[in-house]
């Protein structure tokens, strides 16, 4: 339109400069948000990396005052829950994940789990901790099966929601093909659809791990952390996110030191799960029409 | 459901035809006569399947029932006064939770007004005006804030944001908001500004992944009617996109809010653990989940401990329920895809 009246112009420019500031804001808030992120993880490799040594990863720690110790029990301890987690939790997240896709679809129970699975996603982990501590610690002791279970119980929503959406993508074509085979729906499920969407599954079940790895609030009351060498399952176990809250919040500087060690190497197991997560996510399943 | 094949009738039995003069019964037909239904192991797997669905329930059952059982005794002395009153007083058996429910609603609120219009412009800037090449690795980097575990975090605070708050903040904020009378008293640099500030950061990456999901699922053709009727991009945005996905977004805002009244490890480590209720932001305080990981295992005595876990209870029901209507306002405007996991 060549004929503009002197408000349509005056509207036109206020409008191009709510534009640009708004657009200026959100540009403002992306660099806002990046910064503490790059912050924390710069601090953090500048603080961790020079603490890191080989005793770090093979030593108990040493008694307040002297150097030299390491955080390798609480390693090997997250390592010993997480197992317990995942064999108590994968496969009963998975079985409810294909009774949800194969079995259930449609009906309203269905829909009533997935919903409360996200619900349950939401609690606070400390909830899940002092339920376990009144059922498995309270009157016997901590224990790294308490710890387990505890983990496991946050893991199996989680492990329901993306197992059903990874077999919700196996096309219906592939189960009817074998169904007309005569191959038992049981059979199907495992064989058929299992197989298919596995890649997708073990991603899902790699997220849960990354993200139960850094939980520490359900282990304060159940496996509560222990200063030495302790393998055993029914007594209490380290474990790092557990030995680096403990430590972050004591007095000592070698203690601090150990801590945010123990943090970068928490958060390279993290990162490394999640960027493998990602790489594995676009191999997907069985691509193709239905 | 399985197509199994029906029980072969009588005339093609498979027993040897020895009566009969001529055809041998062939072996396909033995073979498959004989394989039975399969009826049973379906019904069983399927069985096992859905007891293992009931887990979900299960564990919500269980966690409900047991927190309530062992805060029996807290909740017969104190009944619902426990939620009014301002008492904490493990020596003398006193315990009332009103502190903590200030200092959690304190921190939520406070970290919802810091992370909302941030997490907003993220999510803007990101399914709207980011170009295509950036768009991977700032969203990539956006969700790596959301996969840094609490504890780490609170580390970070700790020896980071708390001698921050204590030096260059904390004196500028008195300077220049101290007439609010927000910002009085003693700043040791632990507190509720501080234990916010973190909330803050944990909770945007949340908020803002399930926002940019809420703006993709409206449609193109919405953008592109707005767009059509002269408006800038900007305008586009509001109208077009934000206008139609506003349940969405509080959705999304709610499951913020539901993360950041249960977050435990980070506030604890920054809120100064003192169960006070103060107008200044520099007071320390407590919250209803740093004062469970605080104090649990310090609870001597019974109706300490079934206070504590009265309080575990609290917060397990509002999580329950802020969690439930968030979910349900995502699902509204998803309609009903499956969400991503958080």
């Amino acid at each position: 339109m060549d004929f503009q009246t002197r408000s349509m112009r005056i509207n036109n420019a206020r409008r191009t400069a709510t534009n640009y500031f708004v657009s200026s804001l959100s540009v403002l808030a992306t660099i806002i948000v990046i910064l503490p992120l790059i912050a924390i993880l710069f601090y953090l490799v500048y603080k961790g990396a020079s603490s890191l040594n080989l005793a770090f990863f093979t030593h108990a720690p040493a008694p307040v005052g002297e150097s030299g110790g390491g955080m390798a029990n609480s390693i090997v301890g997250s390592g010993i829950i997480l197992a317990l987690a995942s064999l108590m939790g994968i496969p009963i997240g998975i079985a409810a994940g294909v009774y949800l896709s194969e079995f259930g679809r449609g009906k309203p129970f269905a829909t009533a789990v997935r919903f409360t699975a996200d619900v349950l996603n939401g609690v606070p982990s400390i909830v899940m901790g002092i339920s376990v501590f009144t059922l498995l610690v309270k009157g016997r002791h901590f224990s790294a099966v308490a710890g387990g279970v505890a983990l496991a119980i946050m893991m199996i929503p989680t492990i329901t929601r993306t197992t059903e959406e990874m077999l919700a993508t196996v096309p219906h074509a592939i189960r009817e093909a074998a169904l007309g085979l005569g191959v038992p729906k049981w059979r199907t499920a495992i064989s058929v659809s299992l197989r298919t969407a596995s890649p997708g599954i073990i991603t899902g079940c790699m997220l849960a791990f990354a993200r139960v790895a850094g939980e520490t609030a359900p282990l304060l009351f159940t496996a509560f952390g222990n200063q030495f060498w302790s393998l055993k399952l029914n007594e209490p176990i380290a474990a790092l996110p557990l030995q680096i809250y403990v430590y972050a919040i004591s007095p000592y500087d070698e203690w601090h030191r150990l801590a945010w060690a123990g943090s970068l190497v928490l958060i390279a197991m993290i990162m490394v799960s999640v960027t493998l997560v990602r790489i594995f996510a676009n191999r997907g399943v069985l691509k193709g029409g239905s | 459901m399985s197509p199994t094949l029906p029980d072969a009738p009588a005339v093609y039995s498979a027993e040897p035809a020895s009566a009969a003069v001529g055809t041998a019964p062939s072996p396909i037909r033995d073979f498959l006569s004989k394989r039975g239904s399969g009826r049973l192991a379906d019904n069983s797997f399927a069985a096992v399947m859905l007891i293992c669905a009931c887990s979900i329930f299960a564990i919500v059952l269980f966690i409900f029932g047991i927190l309530v059982i062992h805060s029996r005794p807290s909740l017969v002395a104190f009944g619902w006064k426990f939620f009014t009153r301002s008492a904490w007083d493990p020596v003398s058996g006193d315990f009332g939770a009103l502190p903590f429910i200030f200092g959690t609603l304190a921190t939520s609120l406070l970290a919802l007004c810091m992370a909302v219009p941030l997490a907003l412009g993220v999510a803007v800037f990101l399914t709207e005006l980011c170009p295509r090449p950036l768009r991977a690795p700032i969203s990539f980097l956006t969700e790596l804030l959301a996969a840094i575990p609490s504890v780490v975090y609170g580390l970070w605070a700790v020896f980071v944001l708390v001698p921050l708050m204590r030096d260059p903040i904390g004196p500028f904020l008195v300077k220049t908001l101290g007439w609010t009378g927000f910002f009085s008293g003693p700043n040791f640099g632990v507190g509720l500004l501080t234990a916010s500030i973190i909330l803050a950061i944990m909770i945007l990456p949340i908020i803002s992944s399930l926002t940019r999901d809420i703006m993709t699922a409206v449609p193109n053709s919405q953008r592109e009617a707005v767009l059509a009727l002269g408006a800038t991009r900007w305008e586009m945005i509001r109208i077009g996109v934000l206008r139609n996905s506003r349940i969405g977004i509080v959705g999304a805002i709610m499951l913020g809010l539901g993360r950041a009244l249960g977050e435990t490890m980070a506030v604890t480590m920054v809120i100064g653990n003192h169960p006070d209720i103060g107008k200044s932001l520099f007071a320390p305080a407590n919250t209803l989940a740093s004062v469970i990981a605080g104090e649990f295992s310090e609870a001597t005595s019974d109706i300490y401990l079934s206070a504590l876990i009265e309080i575990g209870l609290a917060l397990f029901l509002v999580t329950i329920v802020v969690n439930a209507i968030a979910r349900l306002m995502v699902w509204a405007v998803t309609r009903g895809a499956p969400a991503r996991v958080h």
